[in-house]
């Protein structure tokens, strides 16, 4: 939560990762350093679906984030919920804190009563408008997620449109494991704009492995460089502590 | 924001007809009578109360819930009440050792647009769709966007019939992203814009739902279809039937978002059920070719100056004045 800005990794897998780390140790790693992992578990009906939910809940839950099973049809309307229920989640968690520090430790929002309940409320919806927001979207590429592309595919270009009316800023970034030559290779660098997906998943050859871990540590660093290059330049230029976004 | 059900640990709350307790904060009692609805962000439920039958809701999720009431409570500081259900009581309901959040409003007893169309008549569904842009109309002036415009979400109350809505969950100020949608009304999932909260994006729900009345089994977006492809298709839906076919040129209008607000839209739409109806008797006045003129003439009914030597004119005056003091009759009622 560093400069007003919200972070997170949103993992696009039909589970069932067999190759390097734990994902889900990766994922609590990552809610160490601030970056919520969420995960939209696109699961086929059948004896490997058990395993996919399993594995699609554990990441999420040690990632900090929000989980969701969903049938391929309902992925656009998924991505975007669950990207924004994490966003809320994470603001909401800011605004605890930052009461609990007023009103003394144990006190929570619901011990407020409903008129003041509504305050904190209103608070935390405007901070979710104007918050800015880095998604890294990580997309599992193994050959049984090659029939869902094309609807992955939408489901990105819908959560794109979503974050777009919001006040804030959106950046985005797209992985996939595994790539063509390495266990993780970047599709396409920070950007606010999503609209350059079309056809980016055609172009892509699915591989058999499912290096989910290893992926997910991919993301890591990206975040960690895109953090040291902005040092590098002028500090927080587009940043702002979130104390001070204007209400 | 849409709610989802798989995080919340209260999945099954529900409440059977019976079930009695008294709000944590205010002490006032409550007795359910039997279960409404279930919302995007909890059950509703008819019960008892202090002030007779009265609809709560009970959220599942206590964020949710405050941000709609928040919403009913913008509401009712607006003159006349007339946006959303009115909100009589917000307090917390402590069940099984945990808290749960609730409100209770007005309780809109109805039916839903399509069974009242199938039992009455397609003809009633222009006359709400007017209603619905003249409500919007209103919401809109006030700052404020429906977002999640549906039939699930509009009621038609009466009589004298009226279209209502009541859940105002989606509502979202204007020039934020729209707080909650389905898909089918959604400009976003078309293709056809963004969810940003401006009076368009609701116009373009309106037009959805009047789409739907034709076709109630709806139909999908094709996977990966453009803007241009996706609003040819919906031209296509609107050709084939022949009583949405006479709506066209509104429907188009307003899925393009070329609407800036509910007013002309209204505007437009009535002047097309004005053409529909005109068109059925024989009576071509074909000679100046000027459509609007029957219109002019029925509303400029206050300074009519060019009285022709017919009966025309007089008609009309004294069915505004009746009108017009039936209205205000019935105001001096409401008050």
């Amino acid at each position: 939560m560093n400069h007003g800005k919200i972070k997170q990794i949103l993992l696009l897998t039909d589970g069932c990762s067999n190759q390097g780390e734990d994902p889900a140790a990766v994922a609590a790693f990552a809610k160490e350093k601030g970056i919520t992992v969420n995960v939209v578990g696109v699961l086929d009906h059948g004896s490997a679906r058990d395993h996919g939910l399993q594995e699609v809940e554990s990441i999420a839950a040690s990632g900090g984030g929000v989980s969701q099973i969903v049938n391929v049809n309902q992925l656009a309307r998924t991505v975007q919920m669950v990207t924004k229920q994490s966003m809320t989640h994470t603001l909401h968690g800011v605004v605890q804190n930052e009461l609990s520090q007023i009103l003394g430790s144990g006190q929570e929002v619901d011990d407020l009563p409903p008129d003041k309940r509504g305050e904190v409320i209103d608070v935390v919806d405007e901070l979710g408008e104007t918050v800015n927001l880095d998604v890294l979207i990580l997309v599992d590429m193994s050959a049984s997620m090659k029939p869902k592309l094309p609807m992955v595919q939408d489901a990105l270009t819908d959560l794109s449109i979503s974050l777009h009316s919001r006040t804030g800023e959106n950046h985005f970034a797209l992985f996939v494991f595994p790539g063509k030559r390495k266990e993780t290779e970047k599709v396409l660098d920070w950007t606010p704009e999503m609209n350059s997906l079309t056809g980016v998943f055609q172009r892509m050859t699915t591989g058999g492995i499912t290096p989910t871990g290893p992926a997910l540590q991919a993301a890591l660093q990206h975040f960690d460089k895109r953090l040291s290059k902005r040092s590098l330049k002028r500090y927080g230029e587009d940043e702002f502590p979130i104390e001070e976004s204007g209400f | 924001m849409e709610k989802m059900n798989s995080q919340s640990k209260n999945q099954a709350f529900d409440l059977v007809p019976g079930t009695a307790w008294t709000g944590k904060w205010n002490q006032n009692p409550y007795k359910i009578i039997k279960t409404l609805g279930k919302g995007a962000n909890g059950v509703v439920y008819l019960a008892h109360t202090r002030t007779g039958q009265k609809a709560v809701k009970i959220g599942e999720d206590k964020m949710s819930l405050t941000s709609e009431v928040n919403v009913l409570r913008a509401f009712s500081k607006v003159q006349g009440n007339v946006l959303g259900p009115s909100l009589l009581d917000v307090d917390d309901l402590i069940w099984k050792g945990e808290v749960y959040p609730f409100f209770c409003m007005e309780y809109l007893e109805g039916e839903t647009l399509l069974d009242f169309a199938k039992k009455r008549g397609t003809e009633w569904i222009p006359v709400f769709m007017v209603q619905l842009l003249g409500d919007l109309d209103r919401l809109h002036q006030e700052g404020w966007i429906f977002g999640d415009l549906k039939p699930d979400n509009l009621i038609i109350t009466g009589p004298p019939s009226r279209v209502r809505w009541f859940d105002v969950g989606g509502t979202t100020k204007q020039g934020r992203a729209v707080k909650e949608y389905t898909e089918f009304y959604d400009r976003g999932y078309w293709g056809l814009g963004d969810r940003k909260a401006e009076p368009s994006y609701d116009l373009f729900a309106a037009a959805m739902i009047l789409i739907e009345t034709a076709y109630p089994r709806r139909f999908d977006k094709p996977v990966g279809a453009s803007s241009e492809k996706t609003l040819s298709l919906l031209r296509r839906y609107i050709q084939h039937s022949p009583p949405l076919a006479a709506y066209q040129n509104v429907l188009l209008r307003a899925l393009k978002g070329e609407y800036p607000n509910a007013q002309l839209m209204k505007k437009d739409l009535i002047q097309t059920i004005e053409k529909k109806t005109s068109r059925k008797p024989p009576r071509n006045q074909q000679r100046t070719g000027n459509p609007r003129k029957s219109t002019q003439g029925r509303r400029g009914s206050a300074g009519s100056s060019k009285e022709k030597a017919s009966y025309r004119p007089e008609i009309i005056l004294t069915t505004s004045f009746l009108f017009l003091s039936s209205v205000l009759y019935f105001m001096g009622q409401w008050m």
